[in-house]
């Protein structure tokens, strides 16, 4: 499958004052056309930066952004606005990333004009219908005239999904879609951005900080999970999830509580060797886990930069950027 | 500890081992558009050493009931009805009815409050140590030996280097540290009850287990009973004895963790149990719970989840089901728990 969207060594930083923060750094990602792939990591860890990238928000410091193939740093005219409609974005705060003072139809009719999707408000306002059919906001006249304050965070957000259909991109980068929306009407969000993959043939980015709902959503698909600038290990979700390789990932998987009161107190944590978490200014030289890594190795981990690779001899296909792993060694805990 | 003063003593008609009750407590608060219900005829207990999660979606009105136990709702709220009874050292009293300067005392000295995004509750431009002596302070309390002692030692407890946090600003702290300094000082004063709104919502993943070792820690140290509230199940079955979920300002159901997780007879609680995912399953079922929560100011009549819940019939529009125990210590108001029950049994055989 050709990837719809690639990273080819990507790397981002923001000056603060004169000292450069890498939040970045040499990332290698694709997404196919019609998977779900979701990017997971803790706050931080660039995940939102990513999303902003893709969508050509914010552009690359370093490396290459690739769409249907052709870097989209050289892309003009047209083309450059074919790719800035095909991938959207739909924010995390609903209450944040609508214009509070434009009605739902203002919302929603902007882009249709400024793409030229439609030529008169007749045709705006059918299609505008159609969008909020589409994410369930019926009856919609109940809704079209309104105002973001009249309506509840749920459906505030199906308006920001609605949003990111106008421009029938192929594809949408979802950056925390559901984490600000109540748990009971989660899921149901979820369903309908996954059902769109089949009904709209849209790919979804998923972008979240909560693996357990990243497993939900990607089950057929792949994650990827972030820590401090770059991904740690990537593969397909029931790998992932089940055999996970990377200490990082295999700590995190250790200390999320489950919804199950037997299950989460008989969970065995993993220890890290520290809680601190380092500042991006001031990055540890080689794995920039090593410092909590409880299998750290002196002398490789706080020396060599780790590459994804896969690991030989394992359960899983997953790729993991942890050296002692991908040169076959197996993991001893760190006694000092 | 606590100057008893005789008026507010009420009779005690309270186990030995409660030490909260809250008996039909009702709260509404006065809006130009209407009274908003926020909570409505809530009763439960809290004994000694137990942890009870209060679950619900946000504007549930879980915020609104802790924060009546300490009395610090805002000014257009009004309690209509119900009781409050905390009792320390054999002595039982109404908070609703304590003085001023009783509940000034009362707060921190019995029942001490964490709230949501408390990282930033700390003053940043003093050093924490400041902070704890002007809290031991506050409550009369003024030996510097022993403030020094028990800030050390409490600092010690939620793992924090004491030596390195006592003399520190808050702002050369993490999120994480604050947040265990935040815990620190919650107990400083040994309360008997910590309330804890949202504990670890704004925290990431390893700071957030973290958190909830040192509370574990903590709590079998020194014996205090936590009341918290969350809309995150997977924190209620982690560190729950107790569960009530909160729905549109009442009590839907309460019960031991185990109760609540596996025998549960709302179905609100089915609701949220299955639209959780979790980790340990393969690939999940789940189901969001159809519409949204209610308008507080005109709530649906009969049972408040009715126009939601899939079990609904015409008496469950008119008729508001009772809170009836079903084992001792589960409750739960529902006319239709048989059928939950049947729902619970299905979506349980995918583990």
């Amino acid at each position: 499958m050709e990837p719809i969207l690639q990273f080819k060594n990507v790397s981002r930083s923001f000056k603060k004052g004169r000292i450069p923060i890498p939040v970045l750094q040499d990332i290698d990602l694709s997404v196919n056309a019609l998977e779900f792939l979701c990017l997971v990591g803790e706050s931080g860890c660039g995940k939102t930066t990513t999303g902003k990238i893709l969508s050509g928000l914010l552009a690359p410091s370093s490396g290459r952004v690739l769409f249907e193939g052709r870097d989209v740093s050289k892309l003009r005219g047209e083309a450059y606005r074919h790719y800035r409609r095909s991938v959207q974005i739909i924010h995390q705060d609903p209450y944040a990333s609508l214009n509070p003072t434009q009605t739902i139809y203002d919302i929603l009719s902007f882009p249709l004009f400024r793409h030229k999707l439609v030529h008169n408000r007749t045709q705006a306002r059918d299609r505008v219908a159609e969008l909020l059919t589409m994410v369930d906001l019926t009856p919609v006249l109940d809704v079209i005239d309104k105002y973001p304050h009249q309506l509840s965070g749920g459906q505030r957000q199906r308006v920001s999904i609605a949003r990111a259909l106008t421009t029938n991109p192929s594809v949408i980068i979802a950056d925390e879609a559901v984490s600000m929306v109540d748990v009971s009407i989660r899921i149901g969000l979820l369903n309908m951005l996954m059902d769109m993959r089949t009904s709209l043939n849209v790919t979804i980015v998923f972008i979240t900080h909560d693996l357990a709902l990243a497993k939900y959503f990607a089950w057929d698909g792949r994650i990827a999970v972030m820590y401090l600038g770059r991904v740690v290990e990537i593969g397909r979700t029931p790998d992932l999830i089940g055999e996970p390789q990377h200490p990082y990932t295999r700590v995190l998987l250790s200390a999320i509580p489950e919804a199950d009161p037997q299950k989460t107190r008989s969970k065995q944590h993993i220890l890290l060797r520290s809680e601190d978490i380092p500042r991006l200014t001031e990055l540890p030289p080689g794995c920039s886990f090593h410092p909590r890594c409880p299998w750290f190795v002196e002398g490789v981990c706080d020396a060599r930069v780790p590459q994804l690779a896969p690991v030989p001899a394992s359960a899983s296909a997953s790729e993991v950027a942890c050296i002692p792993l991908t040169e076959g060694a197996a993991l001893t805990l760190y006694t000092p | 500890m606590i100057g008893a003063v005789k008026p507010t003593i009420v009779e005690n008609t309270m186990k030995n081992d409660v030490i909260l009750q809250v008996q039909d407590l009702s709260i509404v608060y006065q809006t130009p558009r209407g009274d908003v219900m926020a909570t409505t005829d809530v009763s439960f207990d809290l004994r000694k050493g137990e942890t009870m999660a209060l679950i619900g979606e946000s504007g549930s009105g879980k915020t609104t009931l802790s924060l009546s136990f300490i009395r610090m709702l805002p000014n257009s709220a009004r309690v209509t009805k119900g009781k409050i009874l905390y009792s320390r050292d054999g002595v039982t009293r109404d908070i609703l009815e304590m003085s001023d300067n009783e509940i000034r005392r009362f707060r921190w000295s019995d029942c001490a409050m964490v709230f949501q995004g408390a990282q930033n509750a700390f003053n940043p431009v003093l050093r924490v140590r400041q902070q704890f002596a002007d809290t031991a302070a506050a409550h009369g309390k003024t030996d510097k030996a022993w403030i020094k002692q028990r800030t050390l030692e409490l600092f010690k407890l939620v793992r924090l280097d004491p030596e390195r946090v006592y003399e520190a600003y808050p702002h050369e702290m993490s999120g994480g540290m604050r947040q265990r300094s935040l815990l620190a000082l919650g107990v400083l004063l040994d309360p008997q009850i910590v309330i804890l709104d949202e504990p670890t919502t704004a925290l990431d993943i390893l700071t957030q287990r973290a958190i909830i070792d040192v509370l574990k820690e903590m709590q079998q140290r020194l014996n205090f009973s936590i009341i918290f509230i969350s809309h995150d199940l997977a924190l209620a079955a982690e560190m729950a004895s107790r569960v009530a979920t909160v729905y549109a300002g009442e009590i839907v159901e309460e019960g031991s963790v185990e109760d609540i997780f596996y025998r549960h007879r709302h179905p609100y609680t089915l609701g949220l149990i299955r639209s959780v995912p979790r980790l340990s399953r393969q690939q999940d079922e789940l189901m969001s719970i159809p519409g949204e929560p209610p308008n507080l100011i005109t709530p649906p009549s009969g049972c408040k989840f009715h126009p939601r819940c899939m079990f609904a019939s015409d008496k469950c529009k008119v008729d508001p089901p009772p809170l009836v125990e079903y084992e001792p210590g589960h409750r739960a108001a529902c006319w239709h728990t048989d059928k939950v029950a049947a729902a619970r049994i299905a979506f349980a055989a995918q583990d």
